[in-house]
């Protein structure tokens, strides 16, 4: 556990009344890196990632985000909207949340929002049409233009999201999350529903997000292939306490980490040891 | 009460003459209890203040055999129309000619709005009328913003009306302050008071927010009941000023328009005047929440209606994304208020109860939430065919809440049953409004 | 102190006649998730059928008052709730799965048509009744000449909501019926693949509800001794302010609510002015929305991600 960490969770607690959902849970992600959090079902993988993304406030411990420009900023003393706007942390959702009414292209606008109501001079700008709100705008359908592109929808970017099949919505939430340009990424299973062929080509998007935005990602994920083949460092947990961390491989060939997965489900532990085989 | 609950099966729906005859039968029965004591015994104080009463068994009767008939007609009707389902109640070819209409409908109401003065000169009835439809157009407008863009249900829009309405009475008979200056003054403090109520209370959800609105207003409504020094109470504030044109007074003084233009003086002159006042006040509505659409402010209003917790991952601030939809809402109101003020020259609390809001919520929600063409044309419907009815009386409210109730059944989505996307790289295609979330705020 | 007693005394009674109204504003929204507006007006039309049933008892030559009460209390229970299944069945039930806000603007068309078919088929003016229920105890005889008064109509009208309430409650916790409604409430996908008739348990709601009003109308009617055509808007907004301060949706919250409700009216009046008092109640509402977003006893909504 070396190097240069991005995000450092410091044991982390989180009680529901009498649960408790996560238990002085510590681990750190590394900058420029794919840190996978993995688990059996009600391991408290979303939780964490509620704590993360300030809609939880944790009950205890710390939470450090360390941004390339040296600040260091305590995750858990901010709140809400906050975290996305100021620590630059983006997130997905296990069931999907897009904007459905709206249009994939309208998804990606919002998502600059503070971008460009920054450039519209919070609205008035915008409301006399000056050219560098345009200019603006044009720059942000851009961007947006060119995330369509990497995840495949271009040619689908003026229909509803909430039409497009399972496996665009969840890519489509990922360009979205990369719209607001994080620092940090954390996708919430994000190769859930998807079929071998979409599930691969996540595994591209994700390596090239990490690799040409130098984007540190966070990933919970069930899906025991896609960790394999692309996290840089895993972190299994169960009952909301870490239980074992490290490469893939030796996270594959912890006793305890398959204990756990026989324990809480069968099918689940056969597929964490045949796709390490 | 959930999208995924089970919806009721249409497969076993019986038929026959048995049938319908059976559920006529039962209509008119329950049509006799309920209407038992209600139609048939009349009470009325008595002339020694006790109370007396009447049968009127004749109306009752005649009141059950009309459900009774009703019955049967609407059963045939339903056979002959095949299984009620939501979408055959709109046949497809009629869906996609309301949207082909759609596309010059606009702009041919629009030359027909400008229109209505040249056409109706010598009729003032009409002129009267159109200026109150634009009044409820622009309050639908306003009123959209919240509900039908950011997905917030306010039931006391009213008392925005009223405080633009008031703050014009007020600030031009003890001041003396013009309409053009107390205008957007109006607006100003419509929008102070949206703000002022909105920001503890917007991150209440959904129907707590309801009734906190319809609270406001009721507030609202019973302090200038009560505050009589400042408001004149329930006689209302009376002598308002009439607006001027840029300081030219619409009246037969000398220095009156028509007396510098060297016409006869006619009192149409200042209705054609407020007409257009209105109409430019209600396109300027229009225009600024287009345009408002089209920007990040807009945009995440709409993301609000449609996924807050989304708004909230992507670093929105929910809380002053609200505030805004509310006090723009708000702002509006005013400046309808203001104008109500001084067309009518008199105001008074009676003009702004529930019934007000519920009115200009019931616009919104017919029009085809977040659409504006169709809240001008429910505006249109609704206080058209209120006016049309005005022969029937005192019947008039009670065909109005019925209209309502069917209007509702047969459209319970609006008139407009689609969004227009603010962007697009290609094709500029409409969303079915099944996919628009309508928003829990 | 005396003073401060008869308040809240007068408070509880009126409290009273709140909850009940509040209850069935609370159900409807627990299971089918709308605001009832029409719920007010229900309650008008309870108050009316009771005035016109004893009326015409009367007439018939009946003398016994209690046995004309009991009379008059079923059938305004008895007509009020084919009032509520009606509705339901004409108005909501169409609109159950569409877009939320239809069956409110639906429910408010309802009202408008409810209070204007009073108003048409009963005439504008208000109606009188004399009292029917008189006397009382003097409970505490005050140095200034002031004595906290209790009379027989409220100690009536509490007794009712007592009664009422504790048939209500065994109702829902104890019968087949209440387990069905709960079952609806939590998931009504769920509650008709285990055959439980969703459509009537939402129609008994109704019925259920309207007949509590039906008992509001006629304790309003007995206790104030007048109806009118408009007392549904009123008494029904006050209703669903206090089911919503309670905390929509809790039974025992909408009660709670109505007594606060009840109380904060009277005291005010009494004590700072009478013009004020809905000001003062609509007030507090906000101030405690403010604080606990979801009332007094509602559930805090925890937002699963
Ligand atoms: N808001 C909440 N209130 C009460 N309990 C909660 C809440 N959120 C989560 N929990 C509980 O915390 C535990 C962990 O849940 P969590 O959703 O974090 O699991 P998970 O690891 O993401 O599981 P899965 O793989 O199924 O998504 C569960 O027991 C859950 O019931
Ligand atoms: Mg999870």
């Amino acid at each position: 556990m070396s190097g240069d960490p991005i995000l450092t969770v410091d044991r982390l607690m989180m009680r529901f009344g009498g649960i408790i959902a996560v238990n002085e849970l510590s681990f750190t992600a590394e900058r420029r890196k794919i840190t996978a959090l993995i688990g059996p079902n009600g391991a408290g993988k979303t939780t964490v990632f509620n704590c993360i993304t300030g809609f939880y406030r944790p009950s205890g411990g710390a939470i450090r985000l360390a941004h390339d420009d040296g600040r260091t900023i305590q995750l858990e003393r901010l709140n809400d909207f906050r975290i996305a706007k100021q620590a630059k942390v983006a997130r997905t959702f296990q069931n999907i949340r897009l904007f459905p009414g709206m249009t994939a292209l309208e998804n990606l606008m919002v998502a600059q929002h503070n971008a460009l109501m920054r450039a519209s001079g919070l609205t008035v700008l915008g409301l006399l049409g000056l050219p560098s709100w345009r200019e603006a705008e044009r720059r942000a359908i851009d961007l947006a233009r060119a995330w369509l592109d990497r995840v495949g929808l271009l040619d689908r970017a003026d229909d509803a999201a909430g039409n497009l099949p399972y496996g665009d919505q969840r890519r489509l939430e990922i360009a979205r999350a990369m719209c607001t340009e994080p620092a940090l990424l954390c996708l919430d299973e994000p190769a859930a529903g998807l079929n071998a062929r979409e599930s691969g080509g996540l595994n591209e998007l994700l390596l090239s997000i990490r690799n040409e935005q130098g984007t540190s990602i966070l990933l919970i994920e069930h899906d025991m292939s896609v960790v394999m083949e692309i996290s840089d460092h895993v972190v299994v947990m169960d009952y909301g306490v870490k239980i074992a961390e490290g490469t893939p491989q030796a996270v594959r060939d912890d006793p305890k980490v398959i204990a756990a997965y026989l324990g809480a489900d069968e099918e689940e532990a056969i597929a964490v040891m045949e796709s390490g085989t | 009460m959930s999208a995924t609950s089970a919806r009721p099966s249409h497969a076993a729906q019986p038929s026959g003459g048995a049938f319908i005859l059976k559920k006529a039968l039962i209509s008119a029965l329950v049509a006799l209890v309920l209407f038992s004591l209600m139609i048939g015994v009349r009470t009325e104080a008595g002339p020694q203040g006790g109370l007396i009463y009447w049968t009127r068994f004749g109306d009752l009767a005649a009141l059950v055999a009309t459900v009774f008939g009703g019955s049967i007609i609407v059963e045939l009707l339903r056979q002959w129309w095949g299984p009620i389902d939501k979408d055959s109640l709109v046949p497809k070819p009629v869906q996609s000619a309301m949207s082909f209409a759609g596309r010059w409908l606009a702009p041919a109401l629009l030359v027909f709005a400008f229109l209505v003065p040249v056409i109706f000169y010598d009729q003032r009835y009409i002129l009267d009328l159109s200026i109150l439809v634009l009044t409820y157009v622009m309050l639908g407008w306003g009123l959209n913003v919240v509900v039908g863009l950011a997905g917030l249900l306010d039931l006391g829009y009213v008392a925005f009306y009223a405080v633009g309405a008031y703050s014009y009475a007020l600030l031009a008979t003890n001041f003396g302050l013009s309409f053009w200056v107390c205008l957007p003054l109006a607006g100003i403090l419509a929008a102070f008071w949206g703000v002022l109520l909105g920001f503890p209370v917007l991150r209440l959800r959904g129907d707590y927010l309801a009734i906190v609105t319809l609270a406001f207003g009721e507030i609202i409504r019973l302090v200038i009941i009560n505050w009589q020094s400042l408001t004149g109470g329930p006689n209302g504030v009376s002598g308002i000023p009439r607006p001027t044109m840029f300081g030219i007074p619409l009246d037969n003084s000398d220095s009156g328009l028509a007396a510098r233009l060297g016409i006869e003086f006619s009192p149409t002159h200042r209705l054609v005047f407020l007409f257009y006042l209105i109409l430019a006040m209600a396109l300027l509505t229009n225009w600024v929440t287009i345009r408002l659409r089209r920007l990040p402010i807009g945009r995440a209003w709409e993301a609000l209606r449609e996924d807050e917790v989304a708004c909230r991952a992507l670093g929105i601030n929910t809380t002053t994304t609200k505030l805004t939809a509310f006090a723009t809402g708000a702002m509006f109101g005013g400046f309808a208020g203001a104008f109500f003020a001084t067309r009518q020259g008199f105001i008074s609390p009676e003009s702004f109860t529930f019934q007000e809001s519920a009115l200009v919520l019931a616009i919104v929600v017919l029009g085809g939430m977040g659409s504006q063409l169709g809240v001008a044309l429910a505006a249109l419907t609704m206080i058209g065919g209120f006016e049309l009815f005005r022969g029937l009386d005192q019947y008039r409210m009670l065909v109005f809440g019925i209209a309502m109730v069917l209007l509702m059944i047969w459209r319970p989505r609006g008139l407009i049953g689609h969004r227009a996307p603010t962007v697009f790289l290609e094709r500029n295609q409409a969303i079915s409004s099944d996919l628009v979330k309508e928003g829990h705020g | 102190m005396d003073y401060f007693a008869q308040q809240l005394i007068n408070g509880l009674v009126l409290g009273s006649i709140y909850g009940l109204i509040a209850i069935g504003y609370t159900m409807v929204y627990g299971i089918v998730g709308m605001i009832n507006f029409a719920h007010g007006d229900i309650f008008m039309i309870g108050g009316f059928i009771a005035l016109i049933s004893f009326l015409v008892l009367v007439s018939l030559g009946l003398t016994a008052i209690p046995l004309i009460l009991l009379i008059v209390l079923l059938v305004s229970m008895a007509i009020t709730a084919l009032y509520g299944w009606t509705i339901e069945r004409i108005a909501y039930r169409p609109l159950r799965h569409s877009f939320r806000l239809a069956p409110m603007l639906s429910a408010i068309g309802m009202s408008f048509v409810l209070t204007n078919f009073s108003q048409v088929s009963q005439g504008a003016r208000v109606k009188p009744v004399p009292p029917i229920i008189t006397g009382g105890y003097t409970l505490h005889e005050g140095s200034q000449g002031f004595a906290v008064q209790l009379s027989n109509i409220q100690i009536m009208v509490v007794l009712a909501t007592i009664v009422v309430l504790a048939l209500f409650t065994w109702l829902v916790s104890r019968t087949r019926l209440g387990r069905d409604m709960r079952a609806c409430e939590q998931d009504q996908t769920m509650a008709a693949l285990l055959g439980v008739d969703v459509d009537r348990t939402i129609s008994m709601t109704f019925v259920i509800g309207a007949a509590l009003a039906a008992v509001a109308g006629m304790m309003y009617l007995l206790y104030y001794g007048l109806v009118d055509f408009f007392m549904g808007f009123v008494a029904g907004i006050k209703a669903f302010t206090a089911a919503v301060l309670g905390g929509i949706g809790s039974l025992p919250g909408a009660m709670l609510g109505g007594l606060a409700i009840g109380l904060i009216e009277t005291f005010w009046s009494a004590y700072f002015s009478v013009e004020y008092k809905d000001v003062a109640a609509f007030s507090i509402l906000i101030v405690v929305l403010i604080f606990m977003p979801t009332g007094l006893l509602g559930r805090p909504e925890v937002e699963k991600v």
